[in-house]
């Protein structure tokens, strides 16, 4: 795994597909998979190099891979495809968009095309906190691939500037508060002290304050969430208190798309973003800095976030068969730890983390392990029927208690009218 | 009989002539039009069930619905914001850029560029000029020491940004157009008012713009247009957001569409949309038909 995409491969993946197509043309399983790039960069090309590789080693089954815009373009693009009778057989998608593609009825569970001991294995390899997202009533319909949760990024040098230790970073809420108060003093009101984005993904980030409030936002069979719980009320209420009485982020929404600019510019000393952009982070910043797990009220704690496998329903046995043997190579340690360290992404088995490769990567630079350490306080994304309704209730609460026009408490009480509404009809 | 074949023939070649415009118009407008028309009286099916006939309860839900009435509004004050200023703007431009002056293809392109742009493209540079802390602007402003706003994420404030950008994309666009009437506008016209010694100004409104009336018409129409159907700087800059303080009308369908998996809501949008449109449209070319001067 030295090179660990040999593109020089790639040629050699051709002239195999092609002789084999030409000698044994009706053998050959043809897969089409649509797959999302959220945080920017080469990763097309990354999975362009993963595939050939694949096919290389399997000249019987051929991919066509279909770069397919974020997450929700790739739904849509996806849905469409299966509105109009071409449905691919396999794609990567959002995690929490399970319910929606169950309630749809277009995905199969892995579970009905498991056969040996070795499939059943591969199931159970994965870290337990990234399953959350792809199970239901026992059944698991997602298989982690791109895979993230929600790490905190500081400025040593903006800390060691202010007076503080370098090293350490923030434990709890109160020590977060204090030490970015601290730094937006002793810069003069240049640099803000923290950061929490509040545009794109708005609810993300507020069921890291709520789980770090020792609070769950939903149900676990995603019929019913608890937004007006006091622990959430809580929550809400120091991340505004941030703002209001702190002195230590700015007013208002913070935008998702810029903040990384934000941090590496440093006009804030700390943020909390997604390890998907750690890399970035890593090449573009010129200052000292570090990645720690979110800082903690009544105990640690992270949603996950990302991309999932799901097989599509509308496949025959036969490409449901190679569409699993295209996961599981995907999926294998390897593949995994490959694809961590090219992206920040997560390895998502223990024993991706176990390869040379990832192990000798983290051992250089330990914040890549940071995602993966968190993991243990992980908590599923916030995932329910009529995800999209009630995700867009809690983001217009959280913005509408960050910029003063209405307090968490009512916030909240709307957001959870708003979700209840839309669940009305699925309560068990 | 002779003469009645022939007169069928001319029916018949008639009706092929318009049958290529017939078949797109029917199978991209009026087709999906209707098949909206018909959606927006159905709920989507529950589980997989078929979807259930529910006459005009869509419509009910609409009149309930606060989100959409703060999405109509929204919209309302886009189309004031943006409609008038930018036609203003594209007419100065235009006049400008008419008259001669040095590097004037310099000039005329300059104003062209943001119309080339993509919106996505162009939404991705000015979210990083409206950036707080980071951003053009508030650098420009901090360096006359005026603390800049949070543009976009100020609720009191964003639906302004998003304004000023789509008037920045838009003049430009409608400006093509005027420069194109103007130099249709005969010179002996000017040659004429100069030798009666018709100040320039009176020459303007007395002559100039009474002759840019259908242009202005049609720039009208389309602006209109553009209020309600160009959306893809929202998916950059604001996402609809704060608490749907920047939402518009077409973004609003696409989320109910796309994100809530709810078709016929959508549907019940687009078709109050449609009627919006062809009210307005119909007023417009009513009342101004009448004062447009036709060359």
């Amino acid at each position: 795994m030295n090179a660990r995409f040999p593109v020089n491969k790639r040629g050699l993946a051709m002239a195999a597909l092609l002789a084999a197509g030409s000698l044994n043309a009706q053998a050959q399983t043809e897969l089409t998979m649509y797959y999302p790039v959220a945080v920017g960069g080469a990763l097309t090309e990354v999975i362009d190099g993963l595939v050939a590789d694949f096919e290389a080693e399997h000249p019987d089954i051929a991919v066509e891979a279909i770069y397919a815009g974020n997450y929700d373009d790739t739904r849509v693009r996806a849905m469409s495809a299966v509105e109009a009778g071409d449905a691919p057989q396999l794609s990567v998608m959002f995690s929490i968009d399970l319910y929606e593609l169950i309630e749809q009825d277009v995905i199969v569970p892995f579970d009905d095309l498991v056969e040996s001991d070795a499939e059943r294995e591969w199931l159970d390899s994965f870290y337990p906190g990234l399953m959350e997202n792809g199970r239901l009533d026992g059944q698991t319909y997602g298989i982690p691939f791109q895979r993230s949760t929600i790490v905190f990024y500081w400025n040593k040098d903006a800390f060691a500037a202010a007076g503080l230790d370098p090293d350490t970073p923030p434990e709890t809420w109160a020590e977060m508060a204090e030490m970015a108060a601290a730094v937006r003093e002793a810069s003069g009101g240049e640099q803000w002290g923290v950061m929490v984005p509040s545009t794109g993904y708005p609810y993300w980030m507020f069921q890291a304050f709520a789980f770090q409030n020792g609070h769950r936002l939903m149900s676990e069979d995603g019929t019913e969430v608890y937004f007006d719980d006091p622990a959430a009320v809580e929550a809400l209420e120091y991340w505004v208190a941030l703002a209001d009485e702190h002195g230590a982020m700015p007013d208002d929404t913070i935008e998702w798309g810029t903040l990384r600019q934000n941090f590496i510019e440093e006009s804030t000393a700390m943020m909390w973003h997604s390890t998907g952009n750690l890399t970035a982070v890593r090449n573009e910043a010129d200052f000292d800095f570090g990645v720690a797990m979110l800082p903690m009220n009544t105990q640690r704690g992270s949603p996950t976030g990302g991309g999932n496998f799901y097989l599509f329903k509308d496949a025959s046995e036969e490409e449901r068969r190679a569409a699993m043997t295209f996961i599981r190579w995907m999926t294998a340690p390897e593949r995994a730890a490959a694809w961590s360290i090219e992206t920040g992404y997560m390895g998502v088995s223990p024993a991706a983390y176990e390869t040379e490769a990832l192990r000798d990567y983290v051992e250089a630079f330990p914040p890549a392990a940071v995602a993966r350490d968190q993991l243990e306080h992980a908590t599923a994304e916030l995932a329910t029927y009529q995800g999209g309704r009630v995700r867009r209730a809690l983001d217009n609460a959280v913005q509408a208690a960050l910029t003063g026009q209405m307090s968490p408490a009512e916030a909240l009480a709307q957001a959870q009218r708003e979700a209840d509404a839309a669940l009305r009809r699925y309560a068990r | 009989m002779a003469r009645l074949t022939s007169d069928r023939r001319m029916q018949v070649y008639g009706a092929l002539l318009l049958l290529p415009a017939a078949v797109l118009l029917g199978t991209f407008a009026y087709l999906p039009t209707v098949a909206t028309l018909i959606n927006s009286l159905f709920l989507p099916g529950f589980r997989g069930a078929a979807p259930e006939f529910v006459g005009l309860e869509n419509y009910a839900l609409l009149l309930e619905d606060r989100t959409f009435w703060t999405v109509a509004r929204n919209n309302l004050f886009y189309a004031l914001g943006t409609i008038p200023t930018s036609i203003a703007l594209a007419l100065g431009m235009a006049l400008f850029v008419n008259a001669r002056l040095p590097g004037r293809g310099l000039v005329r392109m300059a104003y062209f560029t943001p119309t080339i742009l993509p919106m996505i493209a162009a939404a991705n540079i000015w979210m990083f000029f409206y950036a707080p802390q980071i951003g053009l602007f508030n650098h420009l402003l901090g360096a006359l020491g005026i603390e800049g706003p949070n543009w976009l994420g100020d609720p009191g404030v964003a639906l302004g940004a998003v304004i000023v950008m789509t008037i920045w994309k838009e003049a430009g666009f409608f400006m093509i157009f005027y420069l194109a009437a103007l130099q249709s506008i005969p010179p002996d016209l000017e040659e004429a008012a100069d030798l009666e010694g018709t100040s320039r100004w009176s020459f303007f409104w007395r002559v100039t713009f009474p002759l840019l009336m259908p242009t202005t018409l049609f720039v009208l129409i389309n602006a209109l247009i553009n209020a309600v159907r160009v959306v893809d700087h929202l998916f950059i800059l604001t996402k609809g957001g704060p608490n749907n303080a920047t939402n518009l009308l077409l973004y609003y369908v696409y989320e109910n569409a796309f994100s809530f998996f709810d078709r016929t809501y959508a549907a019940t949008i687009t078709v109050v949309i449609l009627l919006v449109l062809a009210v307005v449209a119909t007023i417009k070319f009513r009342v101004l038909d009448r004062r447009t001067h036709y060359q």
